[in-house]
């Protein structure tokens, strides 16, 4: 058998340490795998390089060769082969390794053009860290804290740009703080498809702006402000809110869709302040749609549902309803509900005879980092074993089921059975048992409600579209008067007779490995935060609904319900 | 462990009087008589405070009666006892100090907390908050003790600074430097 493919690599000398990078690697990424920090602002890894900051500059020499035999001119000093330096600084971000190149990032030639470089780009700078929302994760200001003079030698007036101009409507830009390293127009150009930004004017009059009757409106606006290594760019959202050093950075999943995108939650003393995205090179690159930035807006929503009676006292009135009407009860289970919620809601389902079904929630995608399929989880459901099909959008079967009084018990979890095309009358016909987060035509005609946490209120994992299985981490605590799902569903479990299944997603897990033939090598404490592929051999047939997006192409099944030609 | 006795010495006829003693007693308490007050009639009278005391914490007014705080929070962040809780906020766009867009929305410091370290007045970069020469505390409840941000600054008044940088640079994008 042939041996899988290796990269080609090329051995390269940084600052003396030897290292073998796959060709094509630049200097920045091959001294990053040596822990060497090359400092930069233009270069970002996952945009075209244009070398425009001069802040990698580095530099380099190659083994000498003498022109005339191709023979290696060793150095007698050192017995090795002599090393050419080139005399002047080269960028780190537009050279790519070749083999024998020799790196010097600290050599004093290196120190003397990164503070020529920080000295020019703090000239005009407005030094208005206080009132400056990126100030804690500037990269203007770790390289001053490095490279900067400490005070100036600029005598003149400096440079006065527009300030507080509104990009559209989530970016707000601050021209004097910007450096001109156009992160933000090749993102937008050459990632977001959208070429709305640009620089207009020369020399230190450059100035960042939109073109003439363009907006920066796009659903990937506010990447450019993540990528912004100043204050230049920053989200309307986030304006002035809080100071980024009091935040925690929790990991989590973001649930606008199965695309599953890595985003980080920052909260101080539970409350959220923010969504950012983190970088997976297999899912979202280091990219996250607005759409889904915002969700984090829904904990402290009006609409959330609360309840002062204990879990317990919810939970036997739950009971009583699965008394009442037990041998005729369904369950709705959801595509938003974590796998091991999934997992428990399909013991409920069999602890309660009941028939399970889940209700699909389509819209278009956007190419990108929004699939087709708006729940984060549909795939969750097929692993655990909940469902065997695809779910629709129409809960006819129950509706039908209901009518015919084969039903006379629904438990919904956090889904609204009226959006999925239940009559008002079907649902006051069944006692309804809901477990919702936020308030809806269902939580308004349950007998039983129990109010249960968002995303950010608990620790789980989700099935995203590339049967990749993600964990997300608890990053708030819950509101008061909400309860986590996983103790409910599993006191719900054994309020209908079944033994008790552990509650909490750590202790939950042995029995999900043990379970679940896919998961078999999966635990919550050792899942990577990139994620675990599962095996989808199973499921390959199904005509998922997902087009194509970053990094996920549909199968042959799928494609061929999506172009039925 | 060795006890060693000490011989009292017996007072002599004039000492067992108690008349010299009463007598430099009464000569003490006379040059006080005639010697200028030391006392201070407290609260009334207040004493002379070092203008380096580190006394209560307060906010403070550039000349021109605009606040200085911008909520950066570095005293938020930097206090030692956690007795700094400020809410940032957007000065409004039809204010006169627009262009300093950001002022605290509310600005609390709690007495009970404070440790009077002066780490606040050493950090802020707008040379907003002072530890001045107040230096009594006191209140009924505990909520009389936090002080906010109407209390700070009436605490603060005004700092005689003629920096002004926030107008200058008002002045230069009015000019339109270099540009």
């Amino acid at each position: 058998m042939t041996q899988p493919a290796k990269p080609d690599l090329v051995t390269v000398n940084i600052d003396g340490k030897e290292i073998a990078v796959p060709k094509g690697t630049n200097v920045i990424e091959a001294a990053r795998l040596v822990n060497v920090d090359v400092p930069h602002y233009c270069y970002h890894p996952k945009l075209a390089v244009v070398g425009n900051c001069r802040m990698c500059l580095i530099e380099m020499g190659m083994p000498a060769v003498d022109p005339a035999t191709k023979t290696p001119v060793m150095d007698p000093a050192t017995g090795k082969q002599k090393i050419n330096w080139i005399p002047r600084p080269q960028i780190g971000c537009g050279t790519t390794v070749s083999p024998g190149l020799h790196v010097k990032t600290t050599s004093p030639m290196v120190k003397d053009a990164r503070e020529g470089v920080m000295e020019f780009l703090l000239i005009n700078h407005p030094l208005d860290c206080p009132i400056c929302d990126q100030a804690g994760e500037c990269k203007l200001q770790e390289q001053a804290t490095g490279y900067g003079r400490g005070y100036s030698r600029f005598i003149e007036q400096k440079n006065v740009k527009p300030k507080r101009t509104q990009l559209g409507p989530r970016v707000t830009l601050d021209d004097e703080r910007c450096v001109l390293c156009s992160r933000c127009i090749r993102f937008s150009r050459d990632v977001a498809g959208a070429d709305v930004l640009g620089f207009v004017d020369r020399g230190s009059y450059s100035t960042l702006t939109c073109h003439p009757d363009k907006k920066l409106d796009h659903n990937y606006s506010l990447n450019t402000v993540d990528i912004c290594p100043v204050g230049a760019l920053t989200s309307t959202d986030f304006r002035f809110k809080m100071r980024v050093w009091f935040l925690k950075q929790t990991n989590t999943i973001c649930t606008e869709s199965s695309v599953g995108v890595n985003s980080v939650a920052w909260s101080r003393e539970g409350t959220l302040y923010r969504i950012t995205p983190r970088r997976n090179d297999e899912v979202n690159d280091t990219w996250m749609a607005d759409s889904g930035r915002v969700l984090y807006k829904q904990v402290q929503s009006a609409e959330r549902l609360a309840s002062t009676a204990s879990l317990d006292t919810l939970v036997a009135q739950a009971a009583e309803v699965f008394k009442a009407a037990a041998g005729s009860i369904a369950v709705v289970g959801s595509g938003r509900s974590s796998v091991e919620e999934q997992f428990l809601t399909k013991k409920l389902a069999a602890a309660l005879q009941a028939s399970v079904s889940l209700v699909s929630r389509t819209a278009q995608g956007d190419k990108l980092l929004i699939s087709a399929d708006r729940n984060p989880n549909v795939r969750g459901a097929l692993v655990t074993g909940l469902i065997t099909t695809l779910p629709s959008a129409q809960l006819t079967a129950l509706a039908a089921d209901i009518d015919a009084g084969k039903v006379k018990a629904v438990v919904s979890l956090g889904e609204d059975l009226a959006a999925a095309g239940l009559s008002a009358a079907q649902l006051a016909k069944v006692a309804i048992v809901y477990l919702g987060t936020h308030a809806n035509a269902t939580s308004a005609a349950a007998k039983v409600l129990i109010p249960t946490v968002t995303v950010f209120e608990k620790a789980g994992t989700f099935v995203n579209q590339q049967f990749r299985i993600q964990k997300f981490i608890q990053a708030i605590p819950p509101q008061a008067g909400a309860h986590n799902d996983l103790a409910v569903l599993a006191k719900l479990t054994t309020a209908a007779g079944a033994p008790a299944p552990a509650a909490e997603v750590g202790t939950l897990w042995p029995s999900i490995a043990a379970e679940v033939p896919v998961l078999a090598n999966v635990l919550f404490k050792t899942l990577p935060e990139s994620g675990v592929l599962l095996d989808a051999a199973d499921w390959k047939s199904l005509p998922f609904v997902e087009g194509e997006t970053l990094h996920y192409k549909p199968t042959a099944a799928a494609a061929a319900v999506a172009s039925p030609q | 462990m060795a006890v060693i006795q000490v011989e009292r010495k017996p007072l002599s006829l004039l000492e067992r009087t108690y008349i010299p003693q009463i007598v430099g007693g009464l000569r003490t308490t006379l040059r006080h008589f005639f010697k200028p007050n030391v006392t201070l009639q407290y609260p009334e009278q207040r004493p002379e405070i070092s203008k380096n005391y580190r006394g209560v914490p307060t906010l403070v007014m550039d000349p021109n009666g605009r606040e200085k705080c911008v909520s950066c929070q570095l005293c938020e962040f930097v206090c030692p006892p956690k007795a700094i809780r400020i809410t940032p906020g957007e000065i409004a766009a039809d204010s006169p100090n627009a262009h300093v867009e950001k002022a605290p929305q509310a600005f609390d410091i709690d007495m009970l907390r404070c440790i009077y370290c002066g780490l606040c007045q050493e950090v802020c970069p707008e040379e907003a908050i002072w530890l001045q020469n107040q230096f009594s505390m006191s209140g009924y409840t505990r909520a009389e003790m936090v002080n906010n941000k109407a209390k700070l600054y009436e605490l603060g008044g005004t700092l005689p600074d003629p920096h002004l940088k926030w107008d200058h640079k008002k002045a230069a994008a009015e000019h339109g430097n270099g540009h």
